[in-house]
């Protein structure tokens, strides 16, 4: 029998793969050279040995600390380059190969000229800003004078003695620094101050001027013609130009006062219209000349980022990579004499021969003395599971790890799901005309793939969800084998015999009935007596043997094969198992009794559940007729165009969105559900934990 | 029970947010840090990570802790947008404390002549309103109320300190513990209001934060002119210590009387048992760690709004604790390190 087994073709699918737990003893020399080579090959599993350090207490933090300080510089450039709108390349430039050393002071460099062009620019930006403003305020601003002052003549000629005079502002090179100077020459009458100021701000800058001056003011504004660049954010904003009007010193400094509260600033503006256009002249001319630089500043800019945004899909890569090694090497272990470094970890069992031949060239390639020394060990832990999948099956699998990743070794329900599952949903949306639309949009996914592929897809949502949900890496190893021993004898094959004599019996009647056309009636006396016995029998035994081994045990007369795995779990005090003694028959029992019952009535309502298969397709075909012919038939009936177009587009409608989209979304589900509950509850534990390998190709799809 | 309806998903969200709080296996880890650096690489593993992982590499205390205050302001933020009536309200109130201090902060920061700009960079973020800057302006109690103030929600506080008086360092201080006073009772009453079990923690929850500040402002008022009817004046109306309490810590003279009053009191004869006679620098962290126990506690219940109150509160004690382990790391004094670290967890 056990023969046979053996000379069966080896099922992928259905057992994970054999897994082994292997010790690395790397010399230092050749340590990143080969954990680089490990990650490009992918395929071992490396255990951090020093979980109860902290980050920076491992060996390589500071080449962690060096290659985080990278990336971020890198994201600077990025940042900088989408913000300059510019695209930097998708395909990566063949470059000299760097070194990580020669990459940091390059970057370093990059990121210095950058800054630096940063800063200047922000100057620049800053100024032109100002002239800007400032020649706005005058354009604005003058106009305000001028109105307010004929104004002021018609109704009040003191007014027009209080002519601001700016005689001190000849010098327009200075014109900046000096920045206000409202009316020094006149102490008595009315006095001005003009400046501009965010939009958003206006209502409550007028609010409190109001209030700070109790009134004694004019507030006149305008808005500003064009928005302003602010050199911080890039973003663009308006401004409001203003002009408050006022008497008095003390009001004066309370108004300059609020003005700086506000950000609001502040230009002299000359009244004397002859005076006020010179000023224009010159500052419009200054501002031409600081675009020109502007624009060559940006332009330089620009061309250093191009020339980084060529290589910065490298860079970044290869950072990434060195992250990854050298937080590999962090798990790893100093042995006694330093000069070693020891790792751990898992690797499936046919992947042996490729991991050797890749560390024999690290040691080759590094012109190292000592080899790499590598060799299989025991562990207690169970081993990671490992399904080799391609991209078909790779999907269903998918689906099965989002309810739980199988244990070790175990029977893998994605082997049944890749026929069940279409075989269900198929089943479900039950309809040839709409199956040939939905087969025709796989058609043409599948014809895309290659450019979705870099979205979002089933797999990744489903893996996330896992993530998100199941994801726990239980450590979990059977309590001994006397349990499974037990669980075969007094749990599985009762649960087998009442299965089959009841609901096996029924499809098998129903394949009769298929076939022959008539009722069968077979020994069902026999086979209701049979799932009767079979109900105390799964309640009963297991819980009674187990007390009594463990009193046995309690005697002092070991058990031979729980004894054994008492002594592992005394050779590794220190695992993270703690395996508690206590034994509690009333809890073994209850907790059995709670098994057979789950099973005993799940069994029934789970095989009702089934009857989702037969009302899904029942509405699918109910909605499609109706559909059919309440819309598409009865728009038919009239003889009127539009009626007819109408009812056309009614009927298309609902064909794509309702019976396509969301049937098919909700047959999904229920496939989802039948296989995640109905099915998979009844012999699938699910409590294993993943493999995951260190490899630079998974590092890369994590990151994008 | 139809608390769900519109403070359901918030509560998950918050309970999600504390499950972030560090924890003391964190604290420890970063009490061992030797340089900043190491600060930030241990926090980049936390939910802070994100914040600081483009901070250029010689950092400094001060970015550590403005980064950290920004993470809690987003997210106070994102609960403010989400938040119904009358959790908004709820939860503005919570700012409330950090307008008061950040108003006093500008007016002391103005009359000792100190850049306006400077000053507000040292506001915190939580505390802002749209005019703050423009409190420099005011020169007495008067034209603060009247200029600045009356447009913010601390307006009401205010009836009770305005005075034609200059400014000057005393009468801030009293300003700044009336204003307190009138806004714990204020956020006290709201509360009552509110009902059910938001009323019941937050009333236990303000009560202590009252009777600290009775505590605080007795013990520091000691050797000052400030009379006894003043004083008096300056505890909040309610909490463990109100009505008698008060009366007997109003005629306090010395910390030792204080800590006889205080230990007629249940609940703070523990915190003062833990000191020894004549000490007041650990009061604050005895206070601090009765003040996250009691926090902690809130999100014991459901269906209340206590848990924003606490979160909050517990971010700023993390925040007050990277500060201080941030501190003695730049300045090298790490067996000071566990002085004021309160662990949350």
């Amino acid at each position: 029998m056990d023969r046979f087994i053996d000379d069966l073709p080896p099922m992928d699918l259905m057992r994970s793969e054999k897994m082994m737990f292997v010790q690395l003893i790397i010399p230092v020399e050749s340590a990143q050279r080969a954990v680089s080579y490990l990650g490009e090959l992918g395929l071992l599993q490396f255990r951090d040995l020093n979980s109860d350090k902290s980050p920076f207490q491992r060996t390589f933090v500071n080449q962690v600390k060096r290659c985080g300080e990278m990336s971020r510089k890198l994201r600077f450039f990025k940042e900088q380059i989408n913000k300059a709108g510019l695209q930097s390349s998708v395909h990566p430039v063949s470059g000299p190969d760097l070194d990580l050393e020669e990459l940091e002071i390059q970057l370093a460099e990059h990121e210095h000229e950058l800054i630096e062009t940063n800063s200047n620019s922000e100057k620049l930006r800053q100024t032109y800003n100002e002239l800007l403003e400032f020649k706005m305020v005058l354009q604005k601003a003058g106009g305000f004078l001028v109105s307010s002052n004929g104004h002021a003549v018609a109704e009040e000629t003191e007014l027009s003695e209080n002519v601001y005079s700016m005689n001190d502002y000849a010098d327009t090179a200075s014109l900046l620094e000096q920045d206000i100077r409202a009316g020094p020459s006149n102490q008595s009458g009315l006095r001005f101050i003009s400046g501009i100021i965010c939009k958003s701000k206006v209502l409550r800058f007028e609010r409190m001027l109001f209030r700070a001056t109790r009134g004694n003011m004019l507030f006149n504004q305008a808005p500003a013609d064009e928005e302003i660049m602010d050199p911080v954010t890039a973003e663009m904003v308006e401004k409001t130009i203003f002009v408050v009007f006022f008497s008095g010193e003390q009001a004066r400094t309370k108004i300059l006062k609020i003005c700086e509260a506000f950000g609001a600033n502040c230009y002299p503006v000359s009244e004397d219209l002859t005076k006020q256009r010179q000023i224009i002249r010159e500052v419009l001319s200054r501002l031409s000349e600081l675009e020109a630089t502007l624009d060559a500043g940006i332009r330089h800019r620009n061309k250093a980022l191009t020339s980084i945004g060529f290589h910065l899909t490298k860079w970044m890569n290869m950072v990434r990579r060195e992250k990854a090694v050298y937080d590999t090497l962090n798990m790893l272990n100093f042995d006694v004499t330093k000069k070693c470094l020891v790792g751990e970890g898992w690797c499936p069992i046919f992947a042996k021969a490729q991991i050797q031949e890749v560390l024999q060239r690290a040691t080759f390639d590094s012109n190292s003395q000592v080899g790499t020394i590598f060799h299989v060990m025991d562990s207690m832990e169970s081993p990671p599971t490992y399904f080799r999948t391609n991209r078909f099956t790779n999907a269903f699998q998918e689906i099965v790890d989002a309810y739980g990743v199988a244990r070790y070794q175990e029977a893998n329900p994605a082997v049944y799901a890749v026929i069940t599952f279409p075989f269900l949903f198929a089943v479900m949306f039950g309809d040839w005309g709409h199956g040939i639309c939905l087969l025709l949009g796989a058609l043409v996914l599948i014809a895309q793939e290659r450019k979705l592929s870099n979205q979002m897809n089933l797999g990744i949502i489903l893996s996330y969800f896992d993530a998100r949900f199941f994801g726990s890496s239980l450590d979990i190893r059977q309590e001994s084998e006397v349990i499974l021993y037990l669980g075969a004898r007094y749990q599985f094959v009762p649960q087998l015999i009442f299965l089959n004599s009841l609901f096996g019996y029924l499809s098998l009647l129903i394949i009769i009935k298929w076939c022959t056309g008539s009722q069968a009636d077979l020994y069902h006396i026999l086979l209701l007596l049979l799932a009767t016995v079979a109900v105390p029998w799964m309640l009963f035994p297991k819980p009674f043997i187990l007390r009594k081994l463990h009193t046995e045990r309690f005697q002092g007369r070991t058990y031979g094969i729980l004894g054994t795995s008492e002594m592992d779990l005394e050779v590794e005090p220190d695992s993270a198992r703690q395996h508690h003694e206590d034994f509690n028959f009333s809890e073994i029992f209850v907790h059995q009794m709670i098994h057979s019952i789950e099973f005993v009535l799940g069994a029934v309502s789970n095989t009702a559940s089934y009857l989702r298969l037969w009302a899904l397709s029942l509405a699918h075909s109910e909605l499609s007729t109706v559909f059919y012919e309440k819309v598409l038939l009865l728009a038919w009936g009239y003889d009127n165009l539009v009626i007819r177009l109408v009812g056309l587009a009614v009927f298309a409608f609902a064909t794509a969105f309702i019976l396509l989209m969301m049937e098919t979304l909700s047959a999904f589900l229920h496939a989802l559900r039948l296989h995640w509950v109905e099915f998979q509850n009844k012999f699938y534990h699910g409590d294993g934990y993943k493999f995951r390998p260190f490899s630079f190709a998974l590092i890369n799809d994590e990151e994008d | 029970m139809t608390f769900n309806i519109h403070g359901g998903y918030l509560e998950a969200i918050v309970r999600g947010y504390r499950a972030g709080l560090l924890t003391a296996a964190d604290y420890n880890n970063l009490c061992q840090c030797e340089t900043l650096d190491d600060i930030k690489m241990h926090l980049s593993a936390t939910e802070y990570g994100p914040y600081l992982q483009n901070e250029p590499s010689p950092l400094h205390t001060t970015t550590i802790v403005e980064k950290c205050t920004l993470k809690l302001v987003d997210e106070y933020k994102h609960m403010l947008c989400q938040a119904t009536e009358p959790l908004s309200t709820f939860l503005e109130y919570i700012t409330y404390g950090h307008m008061i201090d950040n108003v006093v902060l500008i007016v002391t920061g103005t009359l000792h002549e100190r850049d306006v700009q400077e000053l507000l960079e040292k506001c915190h973020p939580l505390g802002m309103f749209d005019s703050i800057a423009t409190l420099a302006v005011a020169q007495n109690m008067r034209e603060l109320y009247r200029l600045v103030l009356v447009d913010t929600p601390l307006a009401p506080y205010f009836s009770e300190c305005i005075t034609s008086e200059d400014l000057d360092d005393m009468n801030i201080e009293i300003m700044r513990n009336t204003l307190y006073k009138a806004y714990l009772e204020d956020f006290y009453k709201f509360c009552q209001k509110l009902g059910g079990a938001t009323a019941e923690i937050m009333s236990d929850l303000l009560a202590f934060e009252a009777d600290r500040r009775a505590v605080n402002i007795t013990i520091n008022s000691i050797g000052t002119e400030l009379t006894r009817d003043d004083r008096r004046k300056l505890y909040s109306n309610f909490g463990l210590l109100y009505p008698y309490g008060h009366e007997e810590l109003a005629v306090c003279e010395d910390i030792d009387q204080v800590r006889g009053v205080m230990e007629k009191y249940p609940p703070y004869q523990s915190i003062f048992s833990k000191l020894s006679y004549g000490e007041s620098q650990m009061l604050d962290k005895a206070f601090y760690e009765e003040e996250v126990k009691r926090l902690c506690l809130a999100f014991e219940q459901q269906f209340h709004y206590g848990v924003f109150f606490a979160y909050m509160r517990l971010r700023e004690q993390e925040i007050r604790n990277l500060m201080w382990i941030s501190e003695c790391v730049a300045q090298n004094q790490k067996s000071r390190v566990h002085d004021s670290v309160v662990f949350i967890f």
